[in-house]
């Protein structure tokens, strides 16, 4: 029997890995110090936590200790990045690349700067979710100041060539930040290889605590600085201040050394599960779209559409089992998922999707009952849609004159 | 988003799902909302000789409250007159599902749709 309800919505957040909890107590009890206090051993004890985590983080991703910034999360570390470089390097130049389907932490930060008159280009993605390499080269002018394009998207799990971006960066002598809040501790990346300048990461998405996140900064070839988006007594080499989240930290540390030594096995787990989901929804249903280029994604991500049965009422029927949907009326916007309209999913189909995020308590029985509960509910909704009756009729839908405003 | 107890039984136990003959003289058919807008339903009507809807089906693509606001509407209409269905107004369905202010346009469909199967109707007979 499974134990429900059942979580597979690990793009959102992940539990909390109990070897990471254990670490963190002695940070939340006995050993309270301020990393800041250089006059005592609590303040010691807490520094040297800090460092030995900063190490932690800086070997997952191939960096050096002295390159992580902490952060609140992968919001602040976004907007740090983004603005952090604008602000620095504005007598450079005044111009942005970033691209449609990034998190909003960089669109609104993007939009901003725009008000404060910089010029942001934000390309567009082909019908697989991929930012074209020739549209990144054709929009560099001798303005740019910064490339920011995603690792893997949160909604799509579509995985960008970071590599090849980062050297055209490199070569154009542009700064490039990635956001790879979805992509690290499940997928090998490494700044070096990758030719990332600047990189968001989040603790929760791996396992770890809330409220922490890191921004990599590189200090080398080039070396990128970065205007303090927060005033005050200068923590984080000037770049962040404010008093560290020790056992945060602590914790982040712990989650990302789990996440370095499992990483292969976890990630073919990760993969096997979602492509026995996958094979059985496109088994026993029909009518089924993958949302996103099914190759290059993070290994625990489906994204599909379940033509005739939107979203919402798949996900009421489905109400023991924790997954995301497109769907506008998921949202307070009543707006149908922007990455999937960025696509070109056309929006009766974004209505009708399901994101699912296979991590790394998700088990195979969990994926079992998750394909079979699906299953039974979309063809239950399915008796119920008008769509689905027109279609198996023989209509067009695309023919059919809908009276959208009643 | 919490469902108030009388979407989440409409929704397990739709009243009424399923279709009338388009082409039967005697029904109605309104089919209102767009697959884009995340909502479409469509609602028959069967009236008989001393015009009082004897029947009512449904089909609903939509959120549970429009699954639910669709379901209620076809258990309200029947045994109506043409005259009393088109007296139901959203407002009624919003208070008996206790709809929340986002789904409100859900309560609205659904008097569309009465109003699009009546006027169906109404047009097959003013054609006779």
């Amino acid at each position: 029997m499974v134990k429900l309800p059942i979580y597979m919505d690990n793009h959102a957040t992940t539990p909390l890995d109990p070897r990471v909890l254990e670490a963190m107590m002695p940070y939340l009890t006995d050993q309270f110090g301020n990393a800041a206090s250089r006059n005592h051993k609590f303040g010691w004890e807490a520094e040297q936590a800090v460092e030995s985590a900063r190490k932690e983080i800086a070997a997952l991703i191939g960096a050096d200790p002295r390159e992580i910034v902490f952060t609140s999360g992968a919001t602040e570390s976004d907007n740090l990045a983004v603005k952090g470089v604008a602000w620095m390097y504005r007598e450079k130049g005044d111009h942005i690349i970033t691209c449609v389907t990034e998190h909003k932490a960089i669109l609104d930060t993007c939009k901003h700067l725009e008000k404060e008159g910089f010029r942001v280009t934000f390309l567009p993605v082909d019908n697989k979710g991929f930012v074209n390499l020739d549209d990144i080269r054709n929009a560099i002018t001798d303005k740019t100041i910064l490339i920011s394009i995603m690792t893997a998207n949160n909604e799509v799990g579509v995985v960008q060539d970071i590599k090849a971006i980062g050297k055209l960066a490199r070569e154009r002598g542009v700064i490039f930040h990635t956001d790879a809040v979805q992509a690290v501790g499940k997928i090998p990346f490494n700044v070096n290889e990758m030719n990332v300048d600047i990189a968001s990461l989040s603790a929760h998405k791996l396992y770890g605590p809330k409220g922490v996140g890191a921004l990599y900064v590189r200090r080398r070839n080039p070396r990128v600085l970065l205007t303090p988006i927060i005033d005050g007594g200068g923590h984080e080499r000037g770049m962040r201040s404010g008093t560290l989240n020790v056992p945060g930290i602590v914790g982040f540390a712990k989650a990302t050394q789990i996440a370095r030594e499992n990483l292969a096995n976890e990630s073919a787990e990760m993969f096997r599960l979602r492509e026995k989901l996958r094979a059985t929804l496109e088994r026993e249903l029909d009518e089924v779209y993958i949302n996103g280029d099914l190759q290059k994604r993070l290994p625990g991500n489906l994204n599909m559409s379940f033509a005739y049965v939107e979203g919402e009422s798949l996900l009421m029927g489905i109400n023991d089992i924790a997954v995301s949907s497109g769907s506008a009326c998921t949202s307070a916007s009543l707006e149908p998922s922007y990455i999937l309209k960025a696509l070109g999913v056309g929006e009766d189909l974004a209505h009708t999707s399901i994101r699912f995020g296979i991590g790394r308590f998700n088990t195979e029985e969990e994926v079992d009952y998750v394909a079979a509960r699906v299953i039974e509910v979309v063809r239950r909704l399915r008796e119920l849609s008008p769509l689905y009756e027109m279609a198996k009729e023989g209509i067009d839908l695309k023919s059919v004159h809908w009276a959208t405003e009643a | 988003m919490a469902y108030s107890d009388k979407v989440i039984d409409h929704y397990n136990n739709p009243r009424n799902v399923g279709a009338l003959p388009k082409e039967d003289p005697n029904v109605g058919t309104g089919l209102v909302g767009a697959p884009e807008c995340g909502d479409v339903m469509k609602l028959q009507i069967k009236v008989n000789e001393s015009g009082v809807i004897e029947e009512a089906k449904f089909k609903t693509f939509g959120c549970g409250s429009a699954i639910a606001s669709s379901s209620l509407a076809t258990e309200w209409v029947k045994g109506k007159t043409l005259t009393e269905a088109l007296a139901i107004k959203n407002t009624d369905i919003v208070k008996e599902l206790s709809l929340p202010p986002v789904k409100i346009h859900c309560s609205v469909l659904a008097e569309d749709a009465i109003k699009a199967a009546v006027s169906d109707w109404k047009k097959k007979h003013t054609e006779k």
